[in-house]
């Protein structure tokens, strides 16, 4: 029996009058993830795309496999590094050694199979915790499970720290789901990225766990700042005398979130996004501009007690999280402005307030996660604004 | 100049009115259904506020702080005590004042803020400046700058909680949550994305 017959038994029973109604959400959600949807809309106005929501999720979660490599392989080789110092310890320890793949920080794959320890076990709570909170509203409220929550959960363990413990990464994910998408009604309703909702309020609920330099690497006892707490203290000329040039940031042998470091990862799948056009290219294009001209604007003041001033565009854009959030947040079409002009102004709004936090908001060294949601809240009258000049032009013109 | 060029960004952003410190709530929630309205109140509250603040800034200057009646002959008085009830006096004054401007001359913002300008009297924002002004004992123009920014500050706030909430007309909320429910909860997520400027020195 093939399972496209099986679905076509049962469906039925799922359907109103079934037997099992309630359930139709949870039925909708795995039959759409084997087919494409068979819902086609019944009321003009018919736009014909091959490019559906199914398929902009999927992609998205595509563009983000360069991001998820380079955080096995980081956050691995980081650990493998400090166990040169350090005692090894703990469950993944046992599992590498019983396996025979062993904790040298020069092995590829040990660094992988190491990374994927970390990695996973985030990624699987988050999946789990924030997909039965997504199927309870999806029962309850009767919409469909999509495929956004596979967006939101990847994105959101691509931005926790490798040593978050995982209660708070399901508290997170569930306060981004619920409060930050589902009060709204779902997905396209919401007016902030879920994803950087959960992780924002994990950064007010539970700063211990959530900054300081002992984070980034999950090894007891290590203290690594990332590059952007290096910066903030000393310029951002320590960074490159602690060791780490702008090719290893750029590619992503850093401190930090376990997606995030890597600029290059994120920009190959921003490219992939671009090409596909799922992510508008005047977003990112506002976003870089914004970000380049306030940074090359605070060079040229200089500052002699705030080293931040003097940090260059170029080491921006690859310290902490502004490539992957430009890539993956930034260019979620649902919380940006929806108008050409808009863009635009949206962009260069986040390219600015996150050179603003990290340069002159001394508390938070990072700030793309609070750029974005501050773009996030302008969005709608920003939009609002374009509109009504555009309305303005257009009557000015046909008097 | 540096000095109040911070205290306008600080008033604005960092110790935001609405935000910050969650003053002026009953109208930043029941007034932000359109932008456009949003907008007309919020600039009546910076007019009010650039107003009212300097004002009182003088009442406690020549009438009510310590000393202050010396002018009059009277160097051991002391009615700080006065201060809450004049300062409300001023802005009961000033709002009803600016209620006769605006039913005058742009009766069209006067129908839109309806019984809502009024209601700017007992608004915990304008009060909260002119608290604040005598608690961080501002100087005149430094208490023309703070009730300007100050009053800028909650007027862009209630713009963009304005522009949030035309966009959440197209949302699917529940039941129960219609109408002031989600305001509050979109209020709170808006005062996390403007933590990112908590924590500024300037």
């Amino acid at each position: 029996m093939g399972l496209r017959s099986f679905f076509d038994k049962i469906e039925p029973q799922f359907l109103k009058g079934g037997k099992y109604e309630t359930l139709f959400p949870i039925y909708e959600m795995v039959e759409s993830l084997m087919f494409t949807p068979k819902t086609v809309t019944t009321v003009a106005p018919h736009a014909r795309s091959y490019v559906d929501m199914k398929r902009i999720m999927t992609y998205v979660v595509l563009a983000t496999i360069p991001c998820i490599l380079m955080a096995f392989w980081n956050t691995g080789f980081q650990v493998n590094s400090a166990y040169g110092t350090f005692e090894p310890s703990g469950w993944r320890v046992w599992i590498l050694q019983t396996l025979g793949i062993g904790l040298d920080a020069n092995n590829w794959f040990a660094n992988m199979a190491h990374g994927a320890l970390y990695f996973f076990p985030i990624y699987i709570t988050t999946l789990v915790v924030g997909g039965i909170f997504e199927v309870l509203f999806a029962t309850v409220r009767k919409h469909e499970v999509n495929e956004g929550f596979l967006v939101t959960s990847m994105l959101y363990a691509l931005i926790c720290p490798p040593d978050v413990p995982l209660w708070q990464a399901a508290l997170g994910i569930v306060f981004g789901v619920v409060i930050g998408k589902e009060v709204f009604g779902g997905t396209g309703k919401n007016f902030l990225n879920p994803a950087l909702t959960g992780r924002a309020f994990l950064y007010f609920a539970y700063p211990a766990q959530m900054s300081g330099d002992t984070i980034w690497t999950p090894v007891d006892g290590f203290s690594g700042a990332t590059n952007l707490g290096i910066a903030a203290r000393d310029g951002y000329e320590a960074i490159i005398t602690q060791g780490t040039t702008w090719m290893d940031a750029f590619i992503g042998i850093e401190q930090g979130s376990l997606g995030e470091t890597s600029a290059l990862a994120c920009l190959i799948g921003l490219a992939f996004l671009l090409f596909t056009k799922i992510a508008n290219w005047r977003l990112v294009l506002g976003c870089l501009g914004g970000m380049i001209a306030f940074s090359y604007l605070l060079n040229f003041i200089g500052s002699d007690t705030n080293p931040m001033f003097g940090m260059p565009w170029y080491w921006h854009l690859v310290t902490g999280g502004f490539a992957f959030g430009l890539a993956f947040m930034v260019t979620e079409p649902v919380s940006a402005s929806h108008t050409n002009m808009g863009r635009y102004i949206y962009g260069a709004l986040i390219g600015f307030m996150v050179v603003m936090i990290r340069v002159i908001n001394p508390a938070f060294p990072e700030g793309m996660m609070l750029a974005i949601l501050f773009g996030n809240v302008f969005a709608p009258l920003i939009d609002y604004f374009v509109v009504q000049a555009n309305i303005k032009r257009r009557a000015k013109r046909n008097v | 100049m540096q000095d109040l060029i911070s205290l306008a960004v600080k008033a604005i952003f960092v110790e935001n009115l609405a935000l910050s410190f969650f003053l002026g709530m009953c109208t930043f929630l029941a007034v932000s259904k359109k932008v456009s309205t949003a907008i007309g109140l919020g600039i009546s509250v910076m007019i009010v506020q650039s107003i009212t603040v300097p004002a009182n800034n003088l009442i406690l200057t020549y009438l009510l702080a310590p000393g202050a009646l010396s002018w009059a002959g009277f160097t051991e008085v002391d009615l700080t005590f006065l201060g809450l009830i004049s300062y409300i006096g001023v802005i009961a004054a000033l709002v009803q004042i600016l209620e006769m401007i605006l039913d005058k001359y742009f009766p069209p913002l006067y129908n839109a803020l309806g019984v809502f300008l009024p209601l700017i009297t007992v608004n915990c924002a304008i009060l909260g400046g002119s608290l604040f002004m005598v608690e961080r004992s501002y100087d005149l123009t430094e208490s023309v700058v703070y009730g300007a920014s100050s009053g800028f500050g909650w007027a862009l706030a209630i713009t963009a909680m304005a522009g949030i909430r035309e966009k959440l007309k197209y949302s699917d909320i529940p039941d129960g949550l219609q109408g002031l429910g989600i305001t509050f909860i979109s209020a709170g997520l808006m005062a996390l994305a403007f933590m990112s400027f908590s924590g500024v020195k300037l």
